[in-house]
């Protein structure tokens, strides 16, 4: 069954309909309201004085600014790489037989659910004042060693795992319904050839549940991304939000260096849901070819993933969580 | 076969692959228990086939899986190739739960096939037969693909090693899972409805599989509605109902001369 016409005029159906589409003005009345709306927004950034455009331009690419980007992007991928890491422990031990496990994980994620991050990172910031040595021993017994707090937890890895600890909580709610999507009938089949439990989630369980894991996972980045402007709470005063306010603070011109803030978080952001489009394309492709022939395991990328989506063992339509 | 708690969990003379004695299973507490099996027994020999019939909801697939303790029995015991499955039983005949490991080997040897299938969607059909032997026994890759090669060409799929599971008819696939689960070396093949999520055309050739496997001498346990295969092929058919086991004897005697009225309106409705 071939759809498309041939070129040399022969055309199969014969008794092809030319007919008029439906008549649609209300496209034509949107697009001119919209380019309307769309140049009365550009003139009024363009002409206002008060942006700054000159400072903008001059500061886009200050050496503080730029670091700041980097501290960004550092704490955003440093807490989000710890905090997946956290969250499949996390997930694994929600669906444990061991009591104590499950409610551990449990009471983890009400507590960083529960409470704003803001005041979690406070908290972090304010442990070396309530505890100014740190020491590992048996609770009331003698101690193995100890150190002082602000000497080796800065405010850099406070906030890191500030961070990291609040998304794990989220991220460990993907996680769990990613496993929960996977048909039963899988670790089945597993636990009959003997697999053991870890294997099983190792071999089987994970790699499909990364179908629906991925795409919300993406959109926890793009999430963090903003949230580590939060880490001035620690403080930690070096990532983008707070560089351009210094600045802004610093040369009165308060609104030009906002104005730079947002350029570069949008700019990070596109990049971000570009990667995220891809990975997304590459975890949940739908199922063309279904009878071209695969080199094993090196076939096109998204082989494995597209098997996965095609046999319907995993549902997708899970609740996606966001963060506030 | 030759774990040391042995001598105290099965008679010495038993040459029975499977015997099962008065195992009761109940899901659920309370209010909500369901009493499913009501004190089965079933004796199965080395290299024989057992066929078990029976109407939707007797228990056929509850009874299969605590044979290979996908399920823990609620009372009696289970003995397959001589060990007692899930329990150990101590000097003073008390019994203590298997670690779940011991448990996962004794599952090691038996296969078991269900009626979905469920191959590894993201594994192709050799590697989905690779995985126990590799993962499980600690083969390498390289002769856990030699055998799988060799078991893919017994079930007649040497044309679709590389293939997902999803690139396969149903036939095929149900031919990939028997191959998997033979790949583990099993002493007794449990088969759940194999044939029943198949298109019609396509029942033959999975029946033919295991018809070649039984011909192979292999112990066989199978739960079907093919009343055919159960005529040619199996030595032992056992009519279930209602969590018991109603009649059992060889073919003609079941099928042919049912003795029980339960029996007789089953096999009326499906012959
Ligand atoms: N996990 C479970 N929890 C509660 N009840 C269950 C469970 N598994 C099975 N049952 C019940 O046990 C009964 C027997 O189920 P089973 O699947 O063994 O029947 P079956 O003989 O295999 O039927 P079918 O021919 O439809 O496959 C059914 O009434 C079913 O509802
Ligand atoms: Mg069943």
């Amino acid at each position: 069954m071939t759809t498309q016409t041939s070129p040399s005029g022969s055309d199969p159906v014969p008794n092809r309909i030319h007919a008029r589409p439906v008549p649609r003005p209300g496209r034509l009345v949107a697009a001119v309201a919209v380019l309307v709306l769309a140049a009365m927004a550009a003139n009024a950034l363009i002409t206002n004085e008060n942006f700054r455009w000159d400072v903008v331009w001059l500061y886009l690419r200050d050496i503080v600014v730029i670091r700041g980007v980097m501290w960004t992007l550092v704490l955003t991928f440093g807490s989000m790489a710890i905090a997946v890491v956290l969250a499949v422990a996390l997930a694994m031990m929600r669906r444990s037989d061991n009591p104590v496990m499950r409610s551990v994980s449990w009471a983890w994620i009400w507590f960083f659910r529960g409470t704003p991050i803001y005041t979690q990172l406070i908290f972090w910031g304010l442990l070396a004042v309530l505890y100014p040595r740190l020491s590992l021993g048996i609770p009331f017994g003698p101690e193995f060693f100890s150190f002082r707090t602000d000497e080796v937890l800065t405010a850099f890895w406070l906030a890191l795992f500030g961070l990291a600890f609040n998304e794990s909580a989220y991220l460990a709610e993907i996680v769990r319904a990613g496993l929960t999507s996977v048909d039963p009938g899988q670790t089945e089949a597993a636990k009959a050839l003997g697999m053991k439990d870890g294997k099983i989630m190792r071999r089987v369980i994970l790699p499909q549940a990364m179908r629906v894991i991925v795409p919300p996972t993406g959109n926890e980045t793009i999430s963090m991304l903003k949230t580590t402007s939060l880490v001035v709470a620690v403080p930690l005063t070096f990532e983008l939000t707070y560089a351009t306010s210094a600045i802004g603070n610093r040369t009165f011109l308060p609104i030009p260096l906002l104005v730079i803030a947002a350029l570069w978080y949008l700019l990070i952001t596109s990049i971000l849901m570009v990667g995220q489009h891809y990975l997304e394309q590459y975890y949940g492709r739908g199922f063309g070819t279904s009878t071209r022939r695969r080199g094993r395991g090196k076939g096109p990328a998204g082989g494995k993933q597209a098997a996965i989506a095609a046999a319907g063992t995993v549902q997708d339509d899970v609740n996606k969580d966001v963060t506030p | 076969m030759s774990a040391p708690t042995d001598a105290a969990a099965v008679p010495a003379a038993s040459t029975d692959m499977v015997s099962v004695r008065a195992v009761h299973k109940v899901f659920g507490h309370g209010h909500d228990a369901v009493h499913v099996l009501k004190g089965v027994d079933l004796d199965v020999p080395r290299g024989s086939v057992t066929v078990i019939l029976g109407p939707s909801g007797s228990g056929k697939s509850t009874l299969l899986r605590c044979i290979n303790e996908l399920e823990e029995i609620t009372g009696g015991s289970v003995v397959v190739g001589g060990d007692l499955m899930g329990y150990r039983k101590d000097d003073k005949g008390v019994l203590h739960r298997l670690h779940p490991k011991v448990v996962a080997k004794q599952r090691s040897r038996i296969g078991m096939v269900f009626q979905r299938f469920h191959l590894f969607p993201h594994m192709t059909a050799v590697e989905n037969i690779m995985e126990a032997p590799v993962q499980v026994r600690g083969l390498t890759k390289k002769a856990a693909r030699q055998r799988a090669l060799e078991l893919i060409e017994r079930v007649g799929l040497s044309d679709r090693t590389d293939h997902y599971p999803a690139q396969l008819s149903g036939g095929q696939q149900q031919r990939v899972a028997i191959a998997r689960a033979l790949a583990m070396d099993p002493e007794l093949m449990l088969f759940d409805e194999p044939t029943s999520a198949l298109d019609p055309e396509l029942v033959g050739e999975v029946l033919s599989v295991m018809q070649d496997l039984a011909r192979s001498g292999m112990t066989m346990i199978v739960v079907t509605h093919e009343i055919g295969f159960a005529r040619e092929v199996a030595d032992h058919v056992v009519f279930m109902d209602d969590g018991v086991i109603v009649e059992s004897g060889p073919p003609r005697r079941v099928l042919d001369d049912p003795r029980e009225q339960r029996t007789k309106d089953f096999l009326a409705h499906v012959l």
